[in-house]
């Protein structure tokens, strides 16, 4: 698993196990949760200061319920570690990079050179998300 | 005419370099079939009964002539010589090889052309009224909107994986003319304190539990509309149902939860989403309406049209609309000759109306989403012109909205999900009622069949509606009354027990007759259908 993680950060991984979202808002002192594709995200916007992980489940690269639970996080001022684990596809990365995610541990380790490539495709993107790129809009009209 | 600028050709040229990449990847096995097609798909790639279809998409179904040409091109090249116009407005090539996909969609991308989101999980093309920037009855023309929406959702980060597919629908008049409430979300523009803005319909679909959509809001700012929107897919991703196919489009959201709860959680959501600064400003609209300015209609046109030729005169009052400059005219070219299979075009009828377009049309041309073409622009004292061309191309089938105007999906002579053929039963039905004056004395009727469940037909808003299941190991046709994709909005009723191709189409023809029986001056068949009821039709058919 170690192996196969790919983080986007510069500070230390988190290395506390992620307990569940119910675990989580049942204790006061863990810092790292893990949010199931149904649960609500929303749920840990009270407890973001105390977190440096999250980590959102992708049983199935079809299910993509937890895109919208990683940019809810990232719209509340969620800055620690956002990790996709499970069923994430290199041609999944770079939007889920856009929602906010900077780990991931893929179920099926990436090939490096695929990841790269998919992550430089993309020059320009139209919509504004939970990433640094400025959309086409903006470019156009400054 | 929308033109591409550094940034929308740098987006399409990544993504044709990007496919080419999954498909090299598909055919050296390092990707799986499982893995692959969600990545085809949303890229308009099917694996159907003898091949892989690929279907191209057509914004707003708006083309020039120099897209016509290449769509003509792709036909002969790396087709079988035709292409097959959609119900989506859209154009899809139904023998296409794998490994030239991605040459297929290097080549669309010189004339500023793609085949993204035209199908798979995610925001569709968006489709729009025909008639934009031609007709009286617009508030403003809806393109340049639903251009603003094809950008916002591209490539969406966090909507390309959704429950299920999810299309909208831009119109910007009281006519509906793009079945605007059969959509996930509709669009209404509308005017209001001097501004115009989008009435927001959700919830909207066929499918196998076609449902209507219900107004979400009333009034949506341009400048609040994609976070507008943001809010009503979100509470869609998060929340609509993945655990049954069948019941992960948003109307089973709607309808679970009711209109009233779902908006609340849009507004809700949108309160949020609006502080995110996602919201282009009102000049990148106002860039894009420019393209779409009116072309520089002359002035002082004649409007007198030759009347001398009956066939000419037949056509002019079938198939040509009234514009808003005077002196011109909206032409509609209908793709539905008797016989033949409705929204196929040849390569050489595509070129044909590439430079009809460009002689006669500000070198514009419509897809409509009942599978025919629209020449919006053209000047009346040139009708005849045209359609002598058009005459002579085999496309001046004067048939616009009458019953051999048939909305047809593929059917199970090209789709692996079909449960029975649906051109060989809309070739029948147009052969028995191929007599023009029979036609045009049966007036508007709209019939679309469907060859399985899943509607693509429309067979639920046909005024006669064709639903065929399988029976069996027979194929067997529903027949259904009632329905309207238009601004008069309803479902069709099942008749009740089906019928054999044959079977059908007599079937058909007692509706026919019992209509003719029934109505009083100036009805069409869907107004004596609505008056008189169900009863008088389910006597006619069943004894």
């Amino acid at each position: 698993m170690a192996e196969a993680m790919l983080r986007f950060r510069d500070d230390e991984a988190q290395d506390e196990p992620a307990v569940t979202l119910d675990a989580f808002l049942g204790q006061s002192n863990a810092t790292a949760v893990r949010l199931e594709a149904g649960e609500d995200a929303r749920a840990l916007v009270p407890h973001l200061d105390r977190l440096r992980l999250v980590e959102v489940s992708f049983p199935t690269f079809r299910d993509g319920r937890g895109y919208s639970s990683a940019r809810i996080l990232r719209e509340a001022g969620y800055t620690g570690e956002l990790r996709a684990a499970g069923d994430v596809l290199v041609d999944q990365l770079p939007l889920m990079r856009r929602c906010g995610f900077d780990g991931f541990a893929p179920q099926v380790p990436l090939d490096d050179a695929a990841v790269a490539r998919a992550l430089d495709r993309y020059a320009y993107r139209y919509q504004a998300a939970a990433d640094d790129s400025v959309p086409v809009w903006k470019r156009r009209h400054g | 005419m929308y033109r591409y600028d550094e940034y929308d050709q740098s987006i399409v040229d990544a993504r044709v370099d990007e496919f080419r990449d999954q498909v090299e990847r598909r055919l050296s096995g390092q990707l799986t079939e499982d893995q692959f097609k969600p990545l085809r798909l949303m890229n308009g790639l099917y694996l159907q009964l003898h091949a892989y279809m690929l279907r191209v998409a057509v914004p707003y179904g708006t083309l020039d002539s120099r897209q016509m040409r290449m769509l003509a091109h792709i036909a002969r090249t790396y087709d079988r010589g035709y292409g097959h116009f959609t119900t989506r407005q859209n154009i899809q090539f139904n023998w296409i090889k794998l490994a030239d996909a991605p040459d297929i969609l290097a080549e669309l991308a010189t004339v500023e052309m793609h085949a993204i989101q035209t199908s798979g999980n995610c925001i569709r093309n968006i489709s729009a009224d025909q008639y934009a920037g031609a007709s009286a009855d617009e508030v403003a023309d809806p393109r340049p909107w639903a251009e603003l929406i094809r950008q916002w959702s591209t490539f969406h980060p966090e909507f390309s994986y959704l429950p299920r597919k999810f299309k909208i629908a831009v119109i910007a008049a009281e006519e509906d003319r793009a079945a605007m409430r059969l959509h996930d979300i509709g669009i209404r523009l509308v005017a209001q304190d001097g501004g115009i803005g989008a009435q927001i319909y959700v919830g909207g679909g066929m499918g196998r539990t076609p449902m209507i959509s219900h107004l979400i809001r009333d009034f949506v700012a341009a400048d609040d509309l994609m976070s507008y929107l943001e809010a009503c897919l979100r509470v869609y991703n998060r929340y609509g149902r993945r655990d049954n196919i069948y019941k992960a489009r948003i109307k089973i959201l709607l309808h679970e939860i009711g209109a009233d709860e779902y908006r609340r959680q849009v507004e809700e959501e949108f309160v949020a989403v609006k502080q995110l600064g996602l919201d282009p400003p009102r000049a990148e609209l106002e860039r894009i309406a420019a393209m779409f300015a009116a072309p520089a209609f002359e002035t002082g046109l004649s409007a007198h049209v030759e009347r001398d030729d009956p066939d000419f005169a037949v056509w002019i009052d079938q198939n040509v609309r009234p514009h808003k400059a005077p002196g011109y005219a909206i032409v509609n070219v209908s793709l539905k000759p008797v016989g033949g299979i409705p929204g196929d075009a040849s390569a050489d009828q595509i070129d044909r109306l590439a430079d009809l377009a460009q002689r006669y049309s500000f070198d514009e041309l419509r897809v409509t989403h009942a599978q025919n073409i629209v020449l919006p622009h053209v000047r009346q004292r040139d009708l005849q012109d045209l359609w002598r061309a058009l005459v002579e191309a085999g496309l001046a089938e004067p048939n616009l909205d009458l019953i051999t105007d048939i909305i047809a999906c593929p059917g199970l002579d090209y789709c692996s999900l079909a449960n029975a053929r649906s051109i060989p039963l809309a070739q029948k039905i147009a052969t028995r009622f191929a007599d023009r004056d029979r036609q045009r004395e049966l007036g508007e009727l709209k019939l679309k069949i469907s060859g399985c469940i899943n509607a693509c037909g429309h067979h639920h808003a046909g005024h006669i509606g064709i639903l065929g299941v399988d029976r069996k190991g027979t194929e067997n046709y529903q027949l259904s009354l009632g329905g309207s994709g238009a601004e008069d909005v309803s479902l069709a009723k099942i008749t009740g027990p089906g019928f054999d191709e044959d079977g059908v189409v007599d079937a058909i023809e007692r509706v026919t007759d019992r209509y003719l029986a029934e109505r009083k001056a100036g009805e069409r068949f869907l107004d004596t259908y609505r008056r008189v009821g169900f009863a008088p039709f389910k006597e006619a058919i069943y004894g």
